[in-house]
């Protein structure tokens, strides 16, 4: 069975916000309708996000890292929004395990937000009914894209690559081998929600230097300079430098 | 959580027109079956009729919380799953019965008369099923820890009855009905054993050990990690729904008015009214009940912190 999902790199995550940005453009032009955004250019504006960065800063100076965090949907396995649902309006997709919620049954009670753990239910001031992250099923599911551009707008913006895109039952995936060879791991395991969306760990990067490394070991003779044309027929490295 | 009014008014109402219904079915076959003084079927009815009047009330808060109330009816879809569903079809069935109950008092509903005690038991039925069914829309949510417990479906069964056989205490004592005295024992009882399910909860919820912590929230297992950027600057949905903005020390000082005023105050006032029989003792009870309970019920929604605050610990 598909369940598709993202997998966020947060070793790779600038924080430059563009899957914020691109998500809301996407999304916001979409048939479902705007985004509301309240005082957008006001004092304390507010709006609708399927996606937030939010920062980090791990560690105590001078050991610290920032880290940089973009959180959506997380389009888990076992969702506890969709069952507290009293309408049907949540639900989660068997073909690909993407979980919607259809704007024209909401009632707008926001039980579905109290029961996400993560937070990344937001209702909409104007459209009164809850919105989330729909791993853009209107942009992933459009044939008329080229194949390489049906992926979620997020995914598309992000200047690092640090987000991937598929579907994380598939072994041979490249989310799937990424979660497996990288150390991909869900938040708040403990609520036994099984997010599909993954994490990549941050990582050291280091470059290891031998001394030997630090000296032209290609030309041990120590010998700068022309060598000899060889002879014709000699053996020779591209027909004008001999051996 | 940010208290909603309509939520605190919905429970809190709901609670005691269900507690008052429940007293009144209990008495009036309490009457047929045991030595007790019988009810006057117009009291009854009146009785009956404000206990209607308590759920009309609570369910027109409860359209003040939708975004959509136009909606509304396709809320009783998912009975299967969601309990805020299954609230949503034993309230109105529990108003019917209500009604039902009042009618058959009245000239009028002379043809249910003979049915009176069977809706009776099945309106006491939905009445119960009703308050599980509030309770477990709060303790179905298994990581909103300070809810997830027995304690908050006993508790919300407790105070809703208590506040209901504290109104049926006063609506007697104004008729000048015997089984006042009746009512405000019971209201009195069910007021102390409430004071033991609430302060059970709230010694439970003082040494709760949060399963969430901002290492498994992000997934960085470091013991010092600092919020340093929301993602925004305004305030959004998440900000406004699960933060109430009050400080620890206001909070605690509802904690103690509510204990007060949902708890300490009515039992005295019920004692009075025991020992004095006075009305306005009798009536003064359930008032000041009532008006204590829609703070503890607000101290219960802004005592809960939703693991998704971890995501906001700049504000918090």
């Amino acid at each position: 069975m598909t369940q598709l999902a993202l997998v966020i790199d947060l070793n790779v995550c600038v924080g430059c916000h563009a899957c914020v940005t691109s998500c809301k453009e996407w999304n916001t032009s979409g048939p479902a309708g705007p985004m509301g955004d309240e005082r957008p250019y006001g004092e304390d504006p507010s709006g609708t996000f399927f996606n937030r960065v939010q920062t980090f800063e791990v560690g105590t100076y001078p050991d610290t890292q920032t880290v940089h965090f973009p959180k959506s949907c997380l389009h888990c396995e076992d969702p506890p929004c969709v069952p507290v649902c009293p309408t049907g309006a949540s639900y989660k997709r068997a073909e690909d395990g993407i979980v919607l919620v259809d704007y024209d049954k909401c009632i707008g009670c926001k039980y579905c937000a109290w029961a996400c753990p993560y937070g990344v239910r937001e209702l909409d001031a104007q459209q009164k009914v809850m919105t989330k992250c729909t791993l853009c099923v209107d942009r992933i599911t459009d044939a008329t894209l080229p194949a390489a551009e049906r992926k979620p707008a997020c995914v598309m913006a992000c200047p690092t690559n640090a987000r991937l895109f598929g579907d994380v039952h598939d072994p041979d995936a490249e989310v799937s081998r990424a979660i497996r060879e990288q150390g991909g791991y869900t938040l708040m395991p403990e609520w036994g929600t099984h997010p599909a969306n993954h994490y990549l760990p941050r990582r050291r990067s280091e470059i290891t230097l031998h001394p030997d490394e630090l000296q032209r070991v290609d030309n041990p003779l120590k010998v700068d300079g022309k060598l000899p044309r060889p002879a014709p027929g000699a053996p020779a490295l591209d027909d004008v430098t001999s051996w | 959580m940010n208290p909603a009014l309509s939520v605190i008014l919905l429970t809190t109402l709901i609670g005691a027109g269900q507690g008052l219904f429940v007293a009144l079915v209990a008495a009036d076959l309490g009457a047929r079956f045991a030595a007790w003084a019988a009810l006057p079927e117009a009291f009854v009815a009146r009785a009956a009729g404000l206990a209607l009047a308590l759920l009309v009330a609570g369910l027109a808060a409860s359209f003040f919380h939708l975004g959509r109330p136009l909606r509304a009816w396709r809320s009783a879809a998912q009975w299967r799953t969601s309990w805020l569903s299954r609230e949503v079809i034993a309230l109105p069935l529990a108003m019917a019965l209500v009604a039902l109950y009042g009618a058959a008092q009245l000239p009028l509903g002379s043809a249910l008369r003979p049915h009176a005690d069977w809706i009776g038991v099945l309106g006491v039925l939905a009445c119960l099923a009703l308050y599980v069914c509030t309770g477990m829309i709060y303790a179905c949510l298994r990581f909103l820890q300070e809810w997830a417990t027995p304690l908050t479906v006993v508790n919300f069964t407790l105070l809703g009855a208590a506040s209901g056989f504290s109104i049926a205490a006063a609506l007697a004592r104004l008729d000048g009905l015997e089984s006042a005295t009746g009512f405000a024992l019971s209201a009195a009882a069910l007021t102390a054993f409430g004071l033991l399910g609430r302060t059970a909860s709230l010694l439970r919820n003082a040494r709760l050990r949060r399963s969430s912590t901002l290492a498994t929230a992000i997934g960085i297992k470091h013991p010092r990690i600092v919020q340093s950027a929301a993602g925004f600057l305004g305030g959004s949905f998440n900000t406004r729904e699960f933060f109430h903005g009050r400080k620890d020390a206001f909070v605690r000082q509802v904690k103690w008015l509510f204990l007060g005023g949902a708890f300490a105050l009515p039992l005295l006032l019920l004692g009075a009214a025991l020992g004095q029989g006075a009305a306005a003792w009798f009536v003064a009870a359930p008032l000041v009940q009532w008006s204590g309970l829609l703070l503890e019920r607000w101290y219960f929604f802004a005592e809960a912190k939703h693991p998704q605050n971890l995501y906001y610990s700049a504000i918090a």
